[in-house]
C-alpha cells in the first residue's frame, strides 16, 4: 500500500506503539484486498460485545490501553455498537457475575482509549447521521447497510479490531464500498407488492440478502412508487445484511445514488428475481414450528422512540403471561421514560432493556438460565441469528407477538 | 496422480497443512458455530454436527455479522479455531479476524474451490504463493506430518485431539 508521510511515520512508531500496532494490523487487511492507499474517516464504531470479544478479547483491549507511552487514544470519534448487559436488568435476564464483570472491564478499556461508549446499533437514528459521500469506519452490519444505502456514506463492514483501529488512526484502507466501482449494482430485483409492518420488511429484506448470497453483491430494487419510513429501511437493511451479508443496496427513487435504474447501472442486468408476497411469506412460515412462545423478543435492531410508542399503546390494558422483552438505545431510553413508554410497557408485564442487544447478550446462557427456547419477534434479522443459538425462532408482526405475550401461544 | 493446485488471488499468513473440511455453504462464526463445543450448530448448515477446530474449511462465502472479526481470535486463545480458512469469496470481516488471529486466508479462487476439493482431503494451505494444494485426496496422510510446520502455534494441537469424521 502506498502510504503519506504521516500513515509512514505511524508504522514507524514515531505515533505511539498504539498506533503502530492499528496500523499494521489495517495494513495486513488492506493488502489483502489490494487497496492502493488509506482515506481518511470522520467517525468509527465499534461492535465489541464481551460475548465475542471474550477474555482474550478484553485482555487485549487493556493491553491497547496500558500502552508505556500513554499515547492510545483514538483520533476521530470513536462510538460503540450495542454491550452484552443493561446492568440494571442483568438479573431478569439470567446473566452471570462473571459475564458482568467482564463487561465492566471491556468498558473500562473502551473509556481509557477515549471510545464514546453509545451502546447502539441505530446511531443513524440516534447520534450522528454520516452523510452522501462521507468515509467512516461502522461496525455492525446493520450501521453499515444503512448508512452506505440510505445515507449514501462510505463504509465496509468493520469488525470490532479493525474499526478500532481506524478510530485509533483516523483512516481505513480505501477498498470495495469505498470506491466507485463496488457500489455499482450488480443483482437486479423487483418487488411486486409493498411489504405491511416491519415484519413484513425485514422478511423481504431476508429474501433479497439470501438471494445476494454475499458482500460483493449490490442489489438494485424495483418496488415502483415506495417512500418508507427510517424504522422500514432499518429493518429491510438489517435482514438484508443478516442474511446476505450485504453491505449495500439500491432502491430505484428512494436511496440517493439511485434516482433511476440506470444511475447505478441497473439497465444492464437482467431482472433475477421478482419478489412477490408468497416470498416473504414462505420465509415467515419456514420459522413458524411451534405454537406455543416461551419469550417475546423486540431487538436486533434496537427500537427508536416510535416502536415503542407502537408497542406501548398495543400494550395498554394487557397483563402479559410469558416475557416481553424490548431493547432499545441509551439515546432513546430517556425519552420512552419521559413519554410514559417505558412505564406502560412495563405495566403489562414487559420489559425495556437500554444499551444492549438480545444476540449480543448471551444469548444461548440465557436461553438455559430462563428455560427460553421457543421465541416469537418481529425482527427478521434476530430469528434468522437465534436459531444457531438453540432457539425455535418465530418471526411474526409486533401486534401478534404481543397477542402471544398475553396468551403464551403464537397465532 | 497428478496433484491439485488452486490458486488464490488474496491470501494472508503462515504455511500450513491438515484435513479439509468442505462444504458449498457459508461462515458465520456467530450463526453456525458452537464455539464452546467447537462444532458446526445451525441446524441449516451443511456441516452441522462436525467440528471445526484444527481443520481447513473450505467454504462458499463468508455470512453473517461483524462479530467474527473477535470470535476468530478468542476461539484461538482456546486453541479452539481452524487451522485456515479458504473461500471461494469473503467478506471483509473474517479477513480483518484472520489478521487478528492470525488464522491462515485464501479467497478468489477461477473455479469453484467447494467443487474442487474433496471432503476430508488433506491440503496445504500457503498464503506466501496464494496456493491451496491436495496433497492426499483421501486424507489419510498422518496428523503428526503437521508437526513440521516450524511456526506453528496452538492450534496444531488439536490436530491429534480430533478425529476426522466423515460427511453424512
Amino acid at each position: 500500500m502506498r502510504l503519506n508521510d504521516e500513515e509512514t511515520a505511524m508504522l514507524a512508531g514515531e505515533m505511539g506503539e498504539v498506533a503502530q500496532t492499528a496500523i499494521r494490523h489495517q495494513i495486513a487487511v488492506g493488502e489483502f484486498f489490494d487497496a492502493r492507499d488509506f482515506v481518511p474517516v470522520t467517525q468509527a464504531h465499534i461492535m465489541a460485545d464481551t460475548e465475542s470479544l471474550g477474555q482474550a478479547g478484553v485482555m487485549w483491549l487493556e493491553r491497547l490501553c496500558d500502552a508505556k507511552d500513554g499515547r492510545h487514544l483514538v483520533r476521530v470519534p470513536t462510538i460503540t455498537d450495542p454491550r452484552g448487559t443493561d446492568f440494571s436488568k442483568a438479573d431478569a435476564l439470567g446473566q452471570s457475575a462473571w459475564m458482568l464483570e467482564l463487561e465492566r472491564r471491556a468498558i473500562d478499556a473502551f473509556v481509557k482509549l477515549g471510545v464514546t461508549m453509545t451502546d447502539t446499533c441505530v446511531n443513524y437514528q440516534t447520534v450522528l447521521a454520516a452523510t452522501r459521500g462521507e468515509h467512516v469506519a461502522f461496525g455492525d452490519t446493520g450501521v453499515v447497510i444503512y448508512s452506505n444505502s440510505i445515507n449514501g456514506a462510505r463504509s465496509n463492514f468493520e469488525g470490532g479490531p479493525s474499526a478500532l483501529a481506524a478510530g485509533l488512526t483516523g483512516r481505513t484502507p480505501r477498498y470495495a464500498f469505498h470506491l466507485d466501482e463496488y457500489r455499482r449494482a450488480t443483482l437486479r430485483v423487483q418487488v411486486d407488492f409493498v411489504p405491511n409492518g416491519l415484519d413484513e420488511w425485514g422478511a423481504l429484506g431476508g429474501v433479497i440478502g439470501r438471494l445476494a448470497g454475499n458482500y460483493w453483491q449490490v442489489p438494485v430494487i424495483e418496488m415502483g412508487e415506495v417512500a418508507p419510513s427510517s424504522d422500514q429501511l432499518k429493518h429491510f437493511g438489517a435482514a438484508m445484511a443478516s442474511f446476505g451479508s450485504t453491505a449495500l443496496f439500491h432502491i430505484v427513487g428512494v436511496t440517493p445514488e439511485a434516482p433511476t435504474l440506470g444511475e447505478v447501472g441497473g439497465q444492464r442486468l437482467p431482472v433475477r428475481q421478482c419478489i412477490g408476497r408468497s416470498d416473504i411469506e414462505a420465509l415467515t412460515r419456514s420459522y413458524a414450528l411451534e405454537k406455543t412462545v416461551d419469550v417475546v423478543v423486540f431487538s436486533a435492531p434496537q427500537l427508536s422512540l416510535y416502536e415503542l410508542r407502537t408497542l406501548a399503546e398495543l400494550c395498554d390494558g394487557r397483563r402479559f403471561k410469558v416475557p416481553l422483552l424490548a431493547v432499545t438505545s441509551p439515546q432513546v431510553k430517556p425519552d420512552a421514560d419521559r413519554f410514559g413508554f417505558t412505564e406502560r410497557i412495563e405495566a403489562a408485564g414487559g420489559t425495556v432493556l437500554s444499551g444492549m442487544c438480545f444476540y449480543q447478550s448471551y444469548a444461548r446462557e440465557m436461553a438455559e438460565a430462563k428455560g427460553w427456547k421457543r421465541l416469537a419477534s418481529n425482527s427478521a434479522k434476530l430469528v434468522n441469528i437465534l436459531g444457531g443459538y438453540g432457539y425455535v425462532p418465530m418471526l411474526a408482526s409486533m401486534t401478534a407477538c404481543v397477542d402471544a405475550a398475553e396468551t403464551g401461544e403464537l397465532q | 496422480m497428478k496433484e491439485l493446485v488452486l490458486s488464490a488471488r488474496h491470501a494472508m499468513g503462515r504455511k500450513v497443512e491438515g484435513h479439509a473440511l468442505v462444504a458449498n455453504d457459508g461462515l458465520s462464526a456467530r450463526y453456525d458455530l458452537n464455539r464452546l463445543t467447537g462444532v458446526f450448530s445451525r441446524p441449516a448448515h451443511k456441516l452441522v454436527g462436525q467440528s471445526y477446530v484444527g481443520r481447513i474449511l473450505v467454504l462458499d462465502t463468508a455470512k453473517g455479522g461483524v462479530a467474527s472479526a473477535w470470535m476468530l481470535h478468542e476461539m484461538q486463545s482456546r486453541d479452539m479455531a481452524p487451522l485456515a480458512i479458504v473461500f471461494n469469496s469473503v467478506n471483509t470481516i473474517l479477513v480483518q479476524g484472520a489478521a487478528l488471529a492470525g488464522i491462515p486466508m485464501l479467497a478468489g479462487f477461477d473455479e469453484d474451490v467447494t467443487a474442487c476439493v474433496p471432503h476430508g482431503a488433506w491440503v496445504e494451505v500457503d498464503p506466501a504463493v496464494g496456493t491451496l494444494r491436495v496433497l492426499d485426496p483421501q486424507g489419510r496422510a498422518s496428523a503428526s506430518a503437521s508437526a513440521s510446520d516450524a511456526e506453528s502455534h496452538g492450534t496444531q494441537s488439536n490436530m491429534s485431539k480430533v478425529r476426522f469424521v466423515e460427511r453424512g
